[in-house]
């Protein structure tokens, strides 16, 4: 049967086994090879955003603002303004969004109206940004009288980033067992009690991931800051209510330039922006794991 | 130190049950229950699966309040108040009626933050008094010896009795007059569940317990006092069968319904 | 100290445990009572309200777009007419007789969403297949990983390389005049929605209870079989909803069809012309327009149809993923 040093298939019926390992071989192949294809693209865009841009990257191009009629100079106002964002969407996403997560998973009646509502907002965060930046032109620049200003930009941000904020609370926590939440209140612990000693440490970092998660897409988003507030040239903001740059439209606006082009400042910004994004999202995602390894149910 | 000295509540735990019925919105799952609960014994809850044990036993510290739409009717008095009444707190009625749930719970913090949550709970903030009763909680719930080189361990890398124990401990901490048990050794291995058996012999010297298990064997080595109660048919709500001495029922029960369940024939 | 309750009736009902028994006598500084404050019904109370409120604010603010676009497209409505904007051919909002029909949009849009899932679905979905049927978990999870990372990357810089490297690929290959055609950015979208059809089905293919497979197994079936027999059927579903959810997430795309797809304004017969979208419509003209014009208010009622449209299909791929959830759990 067997000789010794060398491994033969056993089958214990030949009924279709053949064809049935040729067909699982090549299966195997063709779905690895577009799952493989798919990293690869993901790497190769990386690597190509890279290339074009680290020669470009150099102090003055990131602290100095732009020059010659934005053909030379440095993105530094594009990234004041970015950061002027995050600040005021974490400033108004974080506390309401994280609230709203606690409001709908741990105080509403888990009745018919509140489940509608959870649906809708989970249905929020696929609507298309640029109707955010519609409504946000209307309620903020126009209704709210802020014109177009860094604050009008941030509150539009702000709603971008709300649905997200929420729904990743809710998600972690529900995470948290039910018998924790007992086990509390079993020592006498009131809701508040249980929520802030027991609940929100333990999903602690599920909320934080998922909201800065959000907060990242928003410092990315294009489309709500077109009409409330973003401006080609503006100086190193100071205000809120001022206009401001910000990098995702100084790429959009530099790189559909149809004359003058100054590709070294597209691609250094492009560099820049999801170089921030990504390292935010890969020191977070990695945090999160060390997190999630201690806590397993 | 005065808290050495006092080791346990003064007041006494005891409940009397009149004609308690719970309901799940509108299918009633428990009724007319009426017994009493005798301080500093261990009183054992028995009974099919679905039977209403857990349910009965949530109702001693309202942790039905917790779940929608259950409603409690009926009396039930601990040391002669009306706990269901509205003066009451429900909140100071659950530190005084300890819980230890069917598995074990611990928090996602190390065993010493474990015990010491309830106490802190309760305002305890010195740090020799929070010592000193998480050494004497643990020591009671048999768990010392094994942890106390590991005090700043995570509750998590204890093993399963080990937890248990711990939550004992930690329903302990507080000093309640009473400890209820949702099946404390349904998910443990036959040596823990002997420590817990154990702790539980030397608890009953100190306050009351009432003890929900399926495992009569279980019942019939620890309790002092039985119940059996059971639900007769799907559409009946459950009721109390029998109560009295666990040697009594054990060996000549007074109802055939208790006689068929004990002796294995249903159930 | 067993006495009945008579002589207290109207104070608040207080069992007290061993604890608190020991520290009545020590518990009267400041300290101690802010700690014992922080169990008390009053801090309870405080916290749901603060919370209750802040949540309803979100809620409303998120009720509140609707609100806003409903209420600012109202004019188009009255002055336009529902029908000749949702059915008509023509797109010339600036001309002495403006023409406010949305189909050359509407179409573009349907022709960029249709290439997109073309080319992200079937990668997609066997890359899903690879990652919860074949993988090592230890694949698995770097794969996922990376996949997931692509959400990082913001959708004009994908933008960027489509005009970089795409578009001069195309008009190198294809008999077009320019590589700004439906077909351009109806590609990178579809790299773009990757990561959600890949996710979503994954997780779809995976929340299929591996006593399936087992069973499959134990009849001789090889895993592929057994995916194709077994787990695909029983996940099919969920992997619809991932696919309508690529979909709700390519109609909505904005700065990648502004970019790439070319913004003509006549009705594309083909994803090699020319398109514009309704998200690229709104994002370029919303800018320049006259505050309270009818073109205003038309960009808002053109607005409002995205919403609706992409409100429906996020909703119904929700309302499958749910039911199909339902199904496996025990």
């Amino acid at each position: 049967m067997t000789k010794a040093g060398k491994k033969t298939t056993i089958t214990f019926s030949d009924y279709n086994s053949k064809g049935a390992r040729r067909a699982e071989a090549i299966v195997r192949i063709f779905t690895a090879t577009c799952c493989v294809a798919v990293m690869v693209l993901v790497a190769f865009l990386l690597g190509y955003l890279f290339i074009r841009g680290v020669g470009s990257i150099s102090w003055s191009f990131i602290f100095d603002s732009p020059q010659d009629r934005m053909t030379g100079g440095g993105i530094w106002p594009a990234i004041v303004g970015t950061l002027w964002l995050i600040g005021l969407v974490s400033a108004f996403a974080m506390p309401v969004g994280i609230a709203t997560g606690i409001y709908l998973a741990e105080i509403a009646k888990q009745s018919r109206p509140v489940r509608m509502l959870r649906v809708a907002i989970a249905n929020m965060a696929g609507v298309p940004s640029v109707v955010y930046g519609l409504f946000g032109f209307a309620a903020f620049s126009l209704a709210f009288g802020l014109g177009k200003s860094l604050l009008a930009m941030g509150l539009t941000l702000a709603c971008v980033t709300l649905p997200v904020v929420i729904t990743a609370t809710e998600e972690a926590l529900r995470q948290i067992p039910t018998e924790q939440r007992q086990a509390a209140m079993a020592l006498g612990c009131t809701r508040a009690r249980t929520l802030g000693k027991i609940v929100l440490p333990t999903a602690l970092p599920g909320i934080i991931t998922g909201a800065i998660l959000g907060l990242s897409r928003a410092a990315g988003e294009t489309a709500p800051i077109l009409f409330t507030g973003v401006a080609f040239f503006a100086p190193v903001a100071t205000d809120i209510m001022q206009p401001s740059m910000a990098l995702p439209y100084h790429l959009y606006i530099m790189a559909t330039q149809p004359t003058t082009p100054a590709p070294h400042i597209v691609w250094g910004t492009a560099l820049v922006l999801t170089g921030m994004l990504s390292i935010t999202n890969a020191v977070i995602a990695t945090w999160r794991s060390h997190k999630r390894r201690k806590l397993q149910w | 130190m005065v808290t050495a000295q006092r080791q346990e509540s003064s007041q006494s735990g005891r409940f009397d049950i009149e004609n308690v019925s719970v309901s799940y919105g509108s299918e009633k799952a428990l009724q007319g229950v009426s017994f009493c609960i005798e301080p500093r014994r261990v009183t054992a809850l028995i009974g099919p699966s679905g039977c209403g044990k857990s349910t009965l036993l949530r109702c001693f510290n309202r942790m039905n309040d917790a779940i929608d739409n259950v409603e409690v009717e009926g009396l039930i008095a601990l040391n002669g108040e009306d706990i269901n009444a509205k003066a009451v707190d429900a909140v100071s009625l659950r530190m005084y009626v300890g819980q230890v749930f069917q598995r074990p719970n611990p928090f996602p913090l190390s065993i010493y933050d474990n015990v010491a949550f309830g106490p802190r709970t309760q305002g305890v903030r010195k740090r020799d008094e929070l010592d000193e009763i998480v050494i004497d909680s643990l020591k009671k719930a048999a768990l010392y010896e094994e942890v106390k080189n590991s005090m700043k361990k995570h509750a998590f890398e204890l093993s399963g009795g080990q937890q248990q124990r711990l939550c004992i401990a930690r329903a302990l901490a507080t000093r309640p007059g009473v400890l209820l048990m949702d099946e404390p050794c349904s998910a443990l291995d036959p040596i823990s569940t002997g420590m817990i058996e154990e702790t539980v012999q030397q608890l009953k010297e100190i306050m009351t317990i009432v003890m929900v298990t399926h495992n009569m064997q279980q019942a019939a080595r620890i309790s002092d006092t039985t119940a059996f109660l059971l639900r007769e048919s799907i559409e009946e709500p459950a009721e109390l069968i029998e109560i009295c001495d666990t040697n009594t029922m054990f060996t000549q029960p007074s109802d055939i319904r208790t006689e068929n369940y004990i002796t294995g024939r249903f159930g | 100290m067993n006495k009945p309750a008579n002589q207290k009736k109207n104070k608040t009902v207080r069992f007290q445990t061993g604890i608190q028994e020991s520290r009545r006598a020590v518990s009267n500084s400041l300290i101690e009572k802010i700690a014992r404050f922080r169990n008390t019904r009053a801090l309870d109370s405080v916290a749901t309200v603060v919370i209750t409120m802040l949540g309803w604010t979100a809620i409303f603010v998120l009720i509140g777009i609707a609100g806003f676009l409903i209420h600012s497209s109202i004019r188009a409505f009255d002055e336009v007419g529902i029908w000749s904007m949702i059915a008509g051919t023509d797109w010339f909002p600036t001309s002495s007789d403006a023409r406010f029909g949305f189909l050359p949009a509407q179409v573009g849009s349907v022709w960029v969403t249709i290439v997109a899932l073309a080319a992200c679905v079937p990668i997609g979905v066997f890359s899903a297949v690879y990652l919860s049927e074949f993988a090592s978990s230890k694949f698995r999870e770097t794969a996922k990983a990376v996949i997931e990372f692509m959400v990082t990357i913001p959708s004009v810089v994908f933008g960027l390389i489509g005009l970089a490297v795409l578009v001069p690929l195309i008009r190198t290959y294809l008999p077009v005049d320019s590589g700004l055609i439906g077909l351009t950015a109806g590609l990178v979208v579809g790299i773009v929605c990757l990561p959600t059809v890949i996710s979503i089905s994954e997780d779809a293919l995976r929340s299929v209870p591996n006593e399936l497979r087992h069973g499959s197994f134990a009849l001789g079936n090889t895993r592929w079989q057994t995916a194709y027999k077994v787990v695909l059927p029983a996940a099919s579903s969920g992997v619809f909803a991932a696919i309508m959810l690529g979909m709700g997430r390519a109609i909505g795309e904005t700065m990648v069809v502004l970019m790439l797809a070319g913004n003509a304004g006549i009705i594309p017969t083909s994803p090699f012309e020319a398109a514009r979208t309704m998200t690229g419509t709104i994002a370029q003209e919303t800018g320049e327009v006259v505050r309270g014009s009818v073109h205003f208010s038309v960009l808002f009622a053109l607005g409002l149809v995205l919403f609706v449209a992409t409100f429906i299909i996020n909703l119904t791929a929700d309302m499958i993923l749910e039911r199909s959830r339902k199904k496996w759990r025990r």
